[in-house]
């Protein structure tokens, strides 16, 4: 908001007859975070269902059976390291260094499939072995839930590989910073999904 | 002016309903809905302290102020006034304040789960007067009665005795329903493998109407049944005529009854198993299903072993048909090796110990080892593998 | 009904065959004739009068506010029509079902009526319509030239058209839902509705759920970062308080409708096992999470209306809107207790007695905030000078009926009272009583009093008076008896009756519903004879009522750009203080002024959602496939348009304004 131009009597001024258009973009941020707090309330139902399902396993294994935790550890290392690297992107990035946030980008795109392939793998050795989520109602609620937070990693892998071309054709003007921000923020958040994912349904399941 | 047609309007079907409609949730006959029904009369009354206020000013400041009435005071900037705020927050909270009281103490007096302590206001429950037990099961259209005590079962007829406590034990066989008598008590939902209870009496003979008041499905209007409040005499030759007739509720019996039916006329079985409302409360009235409270009972032991995913056989009948899903396949249920006949033992197994964490009847998945079998009333499921089955396993099937 | 022979879906076209075309069903088939003559008809004027490339340049395509504003509008009445007709349909069927009489609708027809009514009256009336006057009143009240993110209202929009697209193909392909209009599973299931019916309702809900969350995440946005100089939180007009809180509740809660109902398609269509019976489903953890979106849901579609009213009491008073910080935190209370109440939907399942009085004491916390509201307007009209226009006439309307619709709600909430009145006709009678009562009067309360505002001309009084009374009778005569069937223990959703004492009152109910078709049609009628004598009923000044917020200070219709200067506020009635302290209009100094443009991705990815869920719908899995490319891609592509503004010149400006001074002169010389 541009302030007024302020008089030099106390007429009250009633327009501003000097302003500056708001800048490109001024509410993105606040508007994304918003975004992010409502998927997170999708979560947060999905989260809900399975805490309510987490026990109905229909007279099949549970977690102890299912989940190996050596697997899952691994996993959440790689989320993790992404999201480390995408703040050295975030950080060349303010920097202006645009081969060295590209790197970073890619690396955090790396780690980001790493994770979605260790995911992909071990549901497909659940459903190998029978685990399908249609055979008990923890199986569906850990499947949706874990693959929803997947789809939310892949969604973000290919807003990745977009903005990494964008930013090839155009360099880091401020509309791909801002781009770049939005993802920053975007994945982080799905770290700190991921790490409710991890204690909730594997630690918990595992060791309760 | 206009303002005083509409309210006319609005009056004309209040005073028409004095002309003798059959209000029967404000005139029951039983105890509790009469309770229910003086709550809701004594809030509207609570409540009016405070519309009639609201809507006599309304009119009276709409009219005061028109702009035409040049007399009426006009203060364009008068806009707030500590002492009207303080009237405006304070007057709906007090009422409330008294509603929540009442609402309280009422929710928990009128609780459907407690059971009565009062056959009406004057009556206290006599100290040796067991509540008639009626176990209703909502199917798919129409409404079965089970009456544990007399060994008989009706569909879409219900009776009970005057002035002895009632206690019905709710669910329904596929989608939910909602139990609802209302010169009786007020409704509650039969729902699926849940049970829930409504304890009330009938204070008085009548013949009246129930039905269900949650919609569910093409035949939701056709579900209704006749409730008769008898006195003792009467309820007893009902309960004689009931075990006259030449039906019987076996399991297979409620197999056939349970699929989809509109409009069904009442019927009446002359006997009953006795455990059929709890394979059906557990979803096991099929033979070979697993019961849910064994399976609960497994899931509070935090599950089996991976082998126990194959533990599952394609569901080929579901009330209406089902075929699965068209992304996740065929549609399974849990295999249960102890069989229907087993349940009795089970019952009076679980009714000794507490109802979770006891060692519950022994059950393991297809393919696994099968169990000692040294209960002389249990009857294995051979399974040839964990796959497909044969055909004549299923004999609801059609 | 059991036991219906399964065909394989074919590859071509999914489980589509043309016995999915009702063309048995009579009443279907004269509908689709009709539509479709209707249909033919209108696209046929367009294409005449070559209105094609205007429509789509200047509206289809268009980022502004106002005009995705009014467009809402459009949409809102259009599918009011569809709804009403449901409704009398309904009202007709139960006056005819007596005395061993069927009626004229089959079950299977029946439970799709009142299902669609259900369903199209909350997310395909309301909800735009709702949207519609908040998307175009809020940026003019706060002293912005639009939202902040222009094209994704534009998107937003074409989401909730695409899901209103869908609803009404049910009528012609397929079925509709058969379920009420929150799907309770296991009726819902795959297992009780194998058909396509519950799949329309999650598909056309989930498309418009996600443009009313953009939406409502836009307008957040647009209140908290785009008001003018000088509006602190608490100088803002009270309809925008009461939008933010509604997008607030918007943001907070149709998430979670949106996990929900992908919950049931996983159901549906992956065979998981949340809501089933068997294999550890718990169908009661539906009923929650709905509720837990369906009770914010009613103050999302209220607040606005609160909003509505609070203004017209306040312009037509002639008044200071009274105890206005006490009206804003009674908003924010209820906006927070909303998120409390939402098990008084159910309290016949069976919780204990302590949940149950929580949950009714809670909503009756809620009439407390209510309660300060009626009286605020109330006081606002006390030593006010009322003028008896369209706007105030439904707003003393809304005051009489909104309390006997709040009482009968607090009555519900009251657990024992409510375990002889759920599900009952009651009910219907009572939500209806604050539906129509406050939302619906509120809307045409807002109609009337932004209609100059958004075209230049006032609607035309008489028709409107016709109107206004045709639904204030109608409403009473239709709902009233509905309340006595309640209280006769009638239950909801019920196809044929067998006691003929309930006949009359349902006679007397189907005439009501008639009242209210012609309101609906005396509507339509004050909108026809108002175009045809706009240049009688025109307004110049830009303030045809001497209202008192920002809206006001613009012309009529506001220029693309709203004000050529932005506003700056001393006052909380910005306008009512800019015209006592002589504000004068800027004449000089125009600059150029930054504006969105226009973009038809919009409803390009709406287009193709529509198209991905009907795929979805009938298993048409290579279709759904290419749709979800082409929707990706589309969204992809329309991310590497940089070029997303323009400048419209000062020159452009200083002769619009120069217009609208040439205007003002001539109405004060006239």
């Amino acid at each position: 908001m541009s302030s007024a131009a302020t008089p030099a009597s106390d007429a009250p001024v009633f327009f501003d007859l000097n302003e500056h258009p708001h800048p490109e973009g001024h509410s993105t941020s606040l508007g994304f975070w918003i975004y992010l707090m409502s998927d997170c309330l999708i979560f947060a139902v999905l989260f809900a269902t399975f805490a309510v399902l987490s026990g109905s396993f229909a007279a099949g294994p549970g977690p102890r059976e299912l989940f190996e935790l050596p697997l899952v550890a691994l996993n959440t290392s790689m989320l993790l390291l992404s999201s480390i690297t995408y703040g050295f992107a975030m950080l060349t990035m303010e920097k202006d260094r645009v081969a060295a946030t590209q790197a970073w980008l890619a690396i955090t795109a790396l780690f980001g499939i790493a994770f979605l392939s260790i995911e992909l793998y071990e549901f497909h050795h659940l459903i190998a072995e029978g685990a399908t989520p249609q055979r008990s109602a923890f199986l569906s609620a850990f499947f949706v839930l874990v693959g929803t937070h997947g789809l939310h990693v892949t969604f973000g892998t290919i807003w990745l590989f977009t903005l990494m071309v964008q930013v090839k054709q155009r360099g880091l003007v401020p509309g791909n910073k801002r781009r770049l921000m939005c993802l920053s923020m975007f994945w982080h958040f799905l770290d700190v999904v991921w790490i409710g994912v991890f204690t909730f349904v594997y630690l918990m399941g595992v060791l309760r | 002016m206009s303002l005083r047609r509409l309210h006319l309007i609005a009056l004309l079907p209040l005073a028409a309903a004095l002309s003798g409609c059959n209000f029967v949730v404000l005139a029951p006959t039983g105890d509790v809905a009469a309770q229910q029904r003086d709550l809701l009369v004594i809030s509207t009354l609570l409540m009016l302290l405070i519309i009639i206020p609201v809507m006599a000013l309304t009119a009276f400041f709409a009219w005061k102020y028109r702009a035409s009435n040049t007399t009426a005071r006009y203060e364009p900037e008068w806009s707030h006034s500590t002492q009207m705020e303080l009237v405006i927050w304070s007057a709906p909270l007090l009422i409330i304040i008294c509603l929540g009281a009442l609402t309280w103490m009422g929710t928990h007096l009128l609780d459907p789960w407690r059971p009565l302590d009062r056959i009406s206001a004057d009556q206290p429950v006599p100290a040796d007067v067991k509540p008639l037990d009626v176990q209703v099961v909502a199917l798919d259209w129409k409404w079965l009665f089970i009456y544990p005590e007399q060994g008989i079962a009706t569909v879409n007829d219900l009776a009970a005795p005057v002035d002895r406590p009632i206690r019905f034990h709710i669910t329904a066989s596929s989608v939910m329903n909602a139990f609802y008598v209302p010169t009786l008590a007020g409704m509650i939902y039969a729902m699926p493998a849940m049970r829930t209870e409504l304890n009330a009496v009938a204070n008085s003979p009548v013949d009246s109407r129930g039905f269900s008041s949650n919609y569910s499905g093409a035949g939701f209007s056709g579900m209704s049944f006749r409730f008769r409040a008898l006195d003792d005499a009467a309820f007893a030759a009902w309960v004689d005529e009931a075990r006259t007739s030449e039906s019987q509720l076996t399991r297979a019996n409620y197999l056939e009854l349970e699929r989809p039916s509109q409009n069904v006329p009442v019927q009446r079985f002359a006997a009953i198993d006795p455990t059929l409302f709890d394979a059906i409360l557990n979803l096991c009235v099929e033979p070979g299903k697993m019961c849910m409270s064994d399976m609960m009972a497994i899931d509070a032991k935090g599950g089996q072993d991976m082998a126990s995913v194959t533990n599952t056989l394609p569901l080929t009948y579901d009330k209406h048909s089902r075929r699965g899903t068209v992304l996740g396949g065929q549609a399974n249920y849990v295999v249960g090796i102890c069989t229907p006949e087993d349940l009795s033992t089970a019952l009076t197994l679980s009714a000794a110990k507490p109802a979770r964490g006891g060692d519950l009847a022994p059950v393991q998945g297809a393919g696994l080892p099968l169990p000692a079998l040294n209960a002389p009333s249990f009857t294995p499921i051979r399974l040839p593998s964990s796959a497909a089955l044969p055909g004549p396993r299923r004999p609801s099937n059609s | 009904m059991t036991e219906q022979p399964t065909i394989a879906p074919s590859f071509l076209f999914g489980r589509f065959t043309l016995e999915a075309i009702p063309y048995h069903e009579p009443i279907l088939v004269a509908t689709f004739i009709a539509v479709a003559i209707g249909g033919i008809a209108v696209l046929g004027a367009i294409s005449y009068f070559r209105l094609w490339g205007y429509l789509w340049k200047e509206w289809f395509t268009s980022v502004d506010h106002k005009r995705i504003g009014i467009m809402y509008m459009v949409l809102g009445i259009i599918m009011l029509l569809r709804g009403f007709a449901d409704a009398i349909m309904m009202r007709l069927q139960q006056a005819l079902a007596f005395g061993g009489s069927e009626g004229y609708l089959p079950a299977h027809h029946y439970d799709q009526v009142f299902t669609a009514h259900g369903v199209i009256m909350i997310f395909f009336v309301a909800m735009p319509l709702v949207t519609g006057l908040m998307n175009y009143v809020v940026p003019l009240q706060i002293g912005a030239r639009d939202v902040s993110f222009p094209f994704l209202n534009n998107f937003s929009f074409w989401m909730t058209v695409s899901g209103a697209i869908l609803v009404m193909t049910s009528l012609f392909i397929g079925e509709f839902a058969q379920t009420g209009w929150l799907a309770y599973p296991p009726l819902s299931g795959i297992a009780y509705s194998p058909n396509v019916g519950v799949d329309y309702y999650i598909w056309a809900l989930q498309i418009a759920g996600v443009g009313t969350t953009l939406s409502g995440i836009n307008l957040i946005c647009t209140i908290v970062k785009m008001r003018c100089p000088g509006m602190t939180m608490m100088k803002m007009p009270v309809f925008t308080w009461t939008s933010l809180c509604t997008n607030v509740l918007i943001v907070a809660t149709f998430p979670i409708l949106t996990a929900t109902l992908a919950l049931l398609t996983a159901d549906r269509y992956l065979g998981t096992n949340f809501f089933t019976n068997d294999l550890g489903g718990n169908p009661m953890m539906y009923v929650n999470l709905i509720w837990i979106w369906g009770h914010p849901e009613v103050y999302i579609l209220i607040l606005p209306a609160f909003g509505i009213f609070s203004e017209v009491t306040s312009a037509f008073s002639g008044k200071r809107l009274f105890g206005y910080t006490s009206m804003v935190y009674a908003t924010v209370v209820i906006t927070i207790l909303s998120y409390l109440v939402w098990l008084h939907h159910f309290f016949t399942m069976g919780s204990g007695a302590s949940v149950n009085s929580f949950f009714g004491i809670t909503t009756m916390i809620i009439s407390i905030p209510t309660g300060a509201k009626m009286f605020n307007w109330l006081f606002t009209m006390y030593r006010g000078r009322i003028r008896f226009e369209l706007p105030m006439m439904y707003t003393i309307a809304f005051m009489l009926t909104f309390v006997i619709g709040g009482m009968t709600g607090v009555l519900l909430a009251v657990p024992p009272a409510d375990f002889v009145l759920h599900n009952s006709l009651f009910l219907i009678a009572h939500f209806h009583n604050v539906i129509i009562g406050g939302v619906v009067f509120g809307l045409f309360a807002g109609i009337a009093f932004w209609w100059p505002k958004a075209f230049g001309f006032r609607l035309d009084p008489f028709w409107g008076k016709m109107s206004f009374w045709f639904w204030v009778v109608g409403f009473y005569v239709a709902f009233m008896p509905l309340y006595v069937l309640g209280l006769m223990g009638v239950t909801r959703r019920l196809r044929v009756f067998d006691d003929p004492s309930l006949h009359i009152w349902f006679i007397i109910a189907a005439f009501g519903a008639f009242l209210i078709a012609l309101g609906i049609a005396s509507f339509l009628i004050q909108i026809a004879v108002s175009i045809k004598n706009r240049d009688k009923l025109r307004d110049t000044t830009g303030d045809p009522w001497d209202a008192r917020t920002l809206e006001w200070a613009t012309s009529s219709p506001p220029p693309d750009y709203n004000f050529a200067f932005t506003p700056v506020v001393h006052d909380l009635d910005a306008w009512w203080d800019m015209k006592h302290r002589g504000a004068a209009r800027p004449l000089t100094g125009f600059r150029p002024i930054h504006m969105p443009r226009n973009s038809g991705t919009g409803p390009i990815l709406a287009a193709i959602s529509f198209v991905l869920g009907f795929a979805l719908i009938w298993y048409i899995w290579w279709l759904a496939a290419l749709a979800f490319v082409a929707l990706l891609g589309t969204a992809i592509a329309h991310t590497f348009n940089y070029n997303r503004d323009f400048d419209i010149p000062a020159d452009v400006i200083a002769r619009t304004e120069e217009a609208r001074t040439k205007l003002l002169a001539a109405q004060v010389n006239a």
